[in-house]
């Protein structure tokens, strides 16, 4: 069996269509907005501030800590109940560590910069486009940054490989999910999950796809950090 | 703490001024867009200058109370997210957001807005269950105005689901609207020393003596009240800030 066109007609290799902005919110150290077809995110950093519980500090360095959170009307299917479940937890866990590599927090012992992301709308891709978003803030807030993290999924349904799978492609029953994030210049990654069956050679394929989408990301963060850049001038 | 900011406060507002320029009865641009959630049956985003909320609405189909078996029923819960201050903190709801929660419900539900016997789907077995969730994006202050209005928009926004089977399918929508009778429109007067003001920045917030919400109607007629602040205040003073709430809310109402 192929998937041989994709349920909203796009480009296997295709991202959807994306938007950002910088500076959203008003009384965040640094904001950022980011949407990729009908997924949304907003992130909003906080800090450095004094890190509280005392024991989570640490001497050496300011610590990153980021809050995924889904709206409770943000999901296709039933409410989401609100406060911290077991894969917002994760999810949170996993952005820190795809935006750790590039944070420089040598300078603030004993603080914590927040990361607050909240999704109003979700089409799947939302820890990506979380972290798309986290990144843009963390720029805005003026944190030491060595690159941009952009975040993309690539995945395979039936047996055609995908990039920027949607919800209806991601719970197709062959559908498989790779959700990563990418380090602009030097193209790392910093995220890398999955869910599905898949022979390790279609990582490759998956990774190839990845670059390419990161790299529009790439742009997209950019132009949003640029006009934010010159409204402030204005 | 802050009674250099009450000091300065109350001397501009004798003087017709604010801190940031305004009239004391002067709102910030108000501006609604509704459907901004496409998975929620409704939706509303509501800004009030740099204050900013989004409110979506689910529906569920869920077993009577035993008191009322034809009449569904309808929850509002407030999210105050450590997003939009640098004072609010995760964790379960406090009592800001539920004051703030309780408000917006009544005025919604003792005003009988929402006709509930609309939302009966088998008398004494299964009824519609409205919830509506205002999450809060940016807190510049006024979030009591600015929640209220977003929860009432994203009402008026909800269509039903359809039903099949008796589950229900979130992904077709009916174009059946929520059965909303009247359009409560609330309105916060804060009190310092003598004067009043609407539609305060957090700053203001910080140092106010009283506060009344109130819910207008239509036709004039109030369907919720809550004071707040730790200042007492007079028969008169209550009068003045219902008049004051009166006044605003129909300047709201026009927008939509």
């Amino acid at each position: 069996m192929t998937y041989d066109k994709r349920f909203d007609g796009r480009k296997f290799d295709e991202t959807r269509h994306m938007e950002a902005k910088a500076g959203v919110i008003k009384r965040a150290a640094g904001s950022g907005w980011f949407k990729i077809g009908n997924t949304e995110a907003y992130a909003a950093v906080y800090g450095p501030r004094e890190m509280y519980p005392r024991f989570l500090q640490n001497p050496e360095k300011g610590v990153l800590r980021c809050h995924y959170n889904m709206m409770p009307f943000s999901s296709a299917g039933d409410r989401v109940r609100p406060g911290p479940s077991r894969r917002s937890k994760e999810i949170s866990m996993v952005t820190e560590r795809a935006l750790r590599p590039v944070v420089d927090l040598s300078e603030y012992p004993n603080a914590v910069v927040d990361v607050f992301i909240e999704l109003p709308q979700t089409d799947a891709g939302t820890r990506c486009a979380g972290i798309c978003a986290a990144s843009i803030a963390l720029a805005d807030a003026g944190i030491s940054m060595s690159d941009l993290v952009c975040s993309i999924s690539a995945g395979k349904v039936e047996d055609t490989m995908l990039l920027d799978l949607t919800y209806e492609e991601d719970s197709h029953e062959m559908g498989v999910d790779i959700p990563m994030a990418m380090l602009h210049n030097s193209k790392q990654i910093s995220l890398l999950q999955m869910d599905g069956e898949l022979p390790p050679e279609d990582l490759k394929r998956a990774i190839e796809l990845v670059k390419k989408g990161c790299d529009q990301i790439y742009e997209v963060q950019k132009q949003a950090l640029k006009n934010r850049f010159n409204e402030t001038k204005d | 703490m802050y009674e250099e900011l009450r000091n300065e406060i109350i001397s501009l507002l004798s003087k017709q001024a604010r801190l940031d320029g305004r009239k004391p009865e002067e709102y910030r641009e108000v501006k609604i867009e509704t459907g901004v959630s496409r998975n929620a049956e409704g939706s509303a985003k509501v800004k009030i200058g740099d204050t900013e909320v989004i409110a979506g609405v689910k529906m569920e189909i869920m077993k009577p109370y035993p008191d009322s078996p034809d009449d569904g029923s309808m929850m509002i819960n407030v999210e105050l997210y450590p997003m939009s201050s640098p004072e609010f903190e995760s964790g379960p709801p406090d009592i800001y957001s539920i004051e703030l929660a309780r408000i917006t419900d009544r005025g919604i539900r003792e005003s009988k807005t929402l006709d509930t016997k609309q939302l009966c789907i088998t008398p004494g077995e299964k009824v519609w269950m409205v919830v509506v969730d205002v999450c809060t994006l940016n807190d510049s202050g006024n979030l009591f105005d600015a929640i209220a209005l977003a929860a009432e928009a994203a009402m008026e926004d909800a269509v039903f689901p359809t039903v099949e089977n008796d589950k229900i399918d979130y992904k077709h929508k009916t174009d059946k609207k929520l059965p909303m009778r009247k359009k409560p429109i609330t309105i916060t007067v804060y009190k310092y020393g003598n004067n009043l003001l609407v539609d305060p920045t957090y700053e203001e917030e910080k140092v106010y003596d009283a506060r009344l919400t109130v819910s207008v109607l239509e036709n004039g007629n109030i369907c919720s009240l809550q004071k707040g602040g730790d200042a007492a205040i007079n028969t008169e003073d209550v009068f003045k800030m219902i008049d004051l709430a009166k006044a605003k809310s129909k300047e709201i109402r026009k927008l939509f």
